[in-house]
């Protein structure tokens, strides 16, 4: 019961905050509802026993990513930017596409379980007492060795291409 | 303990979700705006993984969510210094000005 309830919140500040994002003219105002769906997200993502995605979630998503938007909208000149078209010229060919988007994923919900080939559900339940973090530590450390380091690797690419690309004279 | 709140719910505020951030990315004309719906695309996409992962109670599911954040950390980084760039030189946001490889 707990769980529903809380479920209609998280879904609704997602939803909420995921239509304001696309519809508000100012992009101050799109990030800072974007943040309040993520935070949304995050909800749900501790409804569902997933503590250590949650924390990443606040910290990598809400403390990181959308700082480092806000940051930019600073940097960028907005008042010019906001006295322009904020929509699509061509805006039937992209309600054609949403349409055909919603349309693909509203057949695949409709076909329910039909429409997927399922996992069989891990056979080993983990071990008790151990929590969420614990579990996908000795995952992550083990069987996804090697993912885990070539992340390392994409994210130390990441941070030197991007400071090369916003230097003033390469 | 038997989960409250049935799979197909968490499937379809996912594909909600989605298909929000794809109406965002193909109507808004600002390219931060657009780079934002990117961004709740794949924390739709994650949503879905994790409810998968919860559901079958296999752990590879937040593995992924969580190598598709990094990757989207990544992705944000880059993708804010072109728009710094592009806005260094062409001092516009709006993605229907920026049309140099179009003709």
């Amino acid at each position: 019961m707990t769980d529903t309830v809380l479920f209609y919140v998280f879904a609704l500040l997602v939803l909420g905050g995921g239509v304001l994002t696309i519809t508000r003219k100012s992009a101050v105002h799109s990030a800072i509802y974007l943040i309040i769906s993520l935070i949304g997200v995050g909800g749900l993502y501790l409804l569902q026993q997933a503590e250590f995605l949650f924390a990443v979630q606040i910290i990598l998503y809400v403390g990181g990513v959308m700082l480092l938007f806000l940051f930019v909208i600073m940097l960028v000149n907005l008042e010019q930017a906001a006295t322009e078209r904020q929509f699509n010229k061509q805006w039937w060919i992209a309600l054609a596409c949403v349409l055909a988007v919603g349309a693909e994923l509203a057949y695949v919900l409709y076909r329910g379980a039909a429409a997927f080939q399922f996992a069989r559900p891990s056979e080993t339940p983990p071990a008790p007492g151990m929590g969420n973090t614990e579990i996908l530590a000795q995952v992550l450390f083990s069987e996804y060795l090697l993912p885990f380091e070539v992340a390392s690797v994409l994210l130390l690419v990441a941070v030197v291409g991007s400071v090369i690309m916003a230097k003033k004279r390469i | 303990m038997p989960a409250a709140v049935p799979l197909s719910w968490y499937l379809v505020l996912s594909a909600v979700l989605f298909s929000l951030g794809v109406a965002g990315f193909f109507f808004r004309r600002n390219i931060i705006t657009m780079f934002m719906s990117i961004e709740l695309m794949l924390n739709a996409v994650n949503l879905s993984f994790v409810a998968f992962s919860f559901q079958l109670k296999q752990v590879s599911g937040n593995i992924f969510a969580f190598f598709v954040m990094v990757v989207a950390a990544a992705e944000a980084a880059v993708g804010l210094a072109i728009i710094l760039t592009v806005f260094k030189n062409r001092a516009t946001l709006n993605v229907d000005r920026i049309d140099s490889m179009k003709y």
